[in-house]
């Protein structure tokens, strides 16, 4: 299949160039199987996969050398500084950007951003973006006949709290179809961008949904091959943090890697204050 | 309402990145986000160029992030990026390409951000079909804040040979500084990987 230069989402016209799902499933089992055949002690791969032909859009654009291994120096070792002069704790509700109340079931998205080592990641900026609960959206390159929802564009911004803590409120969004093979479906998800204490963290990554069956026949979500790898980016539907008469509730926490400076406690000030 | 207290546990592992796909464009830029301080400032640089794929065709759903030290070298730790007020230097810059795979930034000049050391900003790169953001540098080519001296000083370009090098030191391009972003084959650039450092100091 060619690559085409616009992502669309309408509805796949069947080409003699495009795989179907069975054929790029079975690209999808055989790499899952020649990783669990691995040689014992071979460590698990914890990231993405840099090259993943299943995924058509990815194949003239992943670099094709292995990344240059450098230490981190100067503005490296840390990250970007995000503060209330920059979001506006109600961007946090993607529930209020329209005149009314937004179509589908409503949900609270929480977690805790931490490093590798487990400690909070404070006062930064995390970042959503996803499709409406008919799996659409508000993007003039989404051409997907489903219905738009005029009280939900589907962005969202926060910043971590004191325990590394963001909070969204938000619909569920819906499974959408693509051009990647024919009767290509993305399991519904979530958009997350992240920053960490260093730069060397920065991660841009998505948020699936537990159970969903869409999961395993994707082309991107398959691109972690490990399975415990693939179920760190899956929610846990949490009960307790059910609103009552008003939302259900996800957990999800994401672990940055990256070079880790070890931060101070000076810079939580830098992070979580304005201008002094 | 009171959420759940985190419970401490095991650490868990990293959580894999995935590719920022075609619609973040709702989301992720804003007003002003590739402005890091207004175009007209007599001390303005621009710094632009290309994002091209394997075939050498322009990438127009890419976003390029910027971060870098102020003039003096020193990093910047001030909010305000997302919100730009036309004084405050951030160091922070976003830019989704355009139609052509264009990105530009308007800027100042990073300072050496110690004694000899060769000035860079710090790039990275998000594109559908890119399975995780790349990381790479944009050096300061020579009398536009870099030296002859600190570039040949410099570990990393050190490390490479020619036509790696090309890659990381932007090119002189009238007023403004170039750095196109090959993201893969024929000059492909030099994307970074930070191996762990040994921490608790």
């Amino acid at each position: 299949m060619t690559e085409t230069t616009q992502a669309q989402t309408t509805q796949a016209q069947p080409t003699q160039a495009q795989p179907t799902q069975a054929e790029v499933s079975a690209e999808i089992e055989a790499e899952e199987q020649a990783y669990a055949a691995r040689p014992a002690g071979t460590p698990a791969e914890t990231a993405t996969r840099r090259g993943w032909g299943a995924y058509r859009s990815s194949v003239l654009r992943v670099p094709r050398n292995d990344p240059h291994p450098v230490d981190p120096e100067g503005v490296e070792l840390w990250a970007p500084c995000f503060g209330q002069r920059d979001v506006d704790p109600l961007e946090a509700d993607l529930t209020i950007q329209g005149r009314g109340e937004p179509l589908g079931e409503r949900i609270v998205v929480t977690g805790r951003v931490l490093d590798g080592d487990g400690r909070p990641v404070r006062g930064q900026l995390v970042e959503v973006w996803q499709a409406n609960a008919s799996g659409r959206y508000v993007h003039q390159r989404d051409q997907h006949p489903a219905p738009l929802d005029p009280h939900f564009t589907g962005t969202g911004r926060c910043l971590t709290d004191q325990d590394g803590t963001y909070r969204f409120t938000t619909v569920k969004p819906g499974p959408y179809p693509w051009r990647n093979h024919r009767n290509a479906w993305r399991p519904a998800h979530v958009h997350f961008s992240l920053f960490g204490t260093d730069f060397t963290q920065r991660l841009v990554t998505q948020m699936y949904f537990p159970g969903d069956p869409l999961m395993g026949l994707d082309p991107i979500a398959t691109a972690v091959v490990d399975p415990a790898a693939r179920a760190r980016m899956v929610a846990t539907y949490d009960h307790d943090l059910t609103q009552p008469e008003w939302a259900t509730g996800y957990r999800w926490d994401v672990v940055l890697t990256g070079a880790h400076r070890t931060p101070r406690e000076d810079d939580l000030a830098a992070a979580l204050g304005e201008e002094a | 309402m009171t959420a759940t207290p985190p419970t401490p546990g095991p650490t868990p592992g990293p959580t894999p990145g995935q590719t920022v796909g075609p619609f973040f464009h709702d989301a992720l830029p804003w007003p002003g986000d590739a402005e890091l301080v207004p175009p007209g400032r007599a001390d303005a640089v621009r710094l632009h160029g290309v994002v091209r794929d394997g075939a050498g065709d322009p990438v127009p759903d890419a976003l390029v992030e910027l971060w870098q030290v102020g003039p003096d070298g020193r990093v910047v730790q001030r909010p305000g990026s997302l919100r730009r007020d036309g004084h405050t230097f951030t160091g922070f810059g976003r830019c989704a390409t355009d139609r052509a795979g264009s990105y530009s930034f308007t800027t100042l000049l990073p300072g050496p951000h110690a004694d000899g050391a060769a000035p860079f900003v710090a790039l990275t790169v998000f594109a559908r079909g890119l399975l995780h953001r790349l990381l790479t540098r944009a050096y300061l080519p020579e009398g536009r804040g870099g030296t002859a001296e600190a570039l040949a000083a410099d570990p990393l370009l050190s490390a490479l040979d020619d036509a790696g090098r090309a890659t990381l030191v932007c090119d002189v391009d009238g007023d403004a500084l170039r750095r196109d972003l090959v993201l893969q084959g024929p000059g492909e650039t030099v994307w970074l990987t930070y191996p762990r450092l040994p921490h608790g100091g």
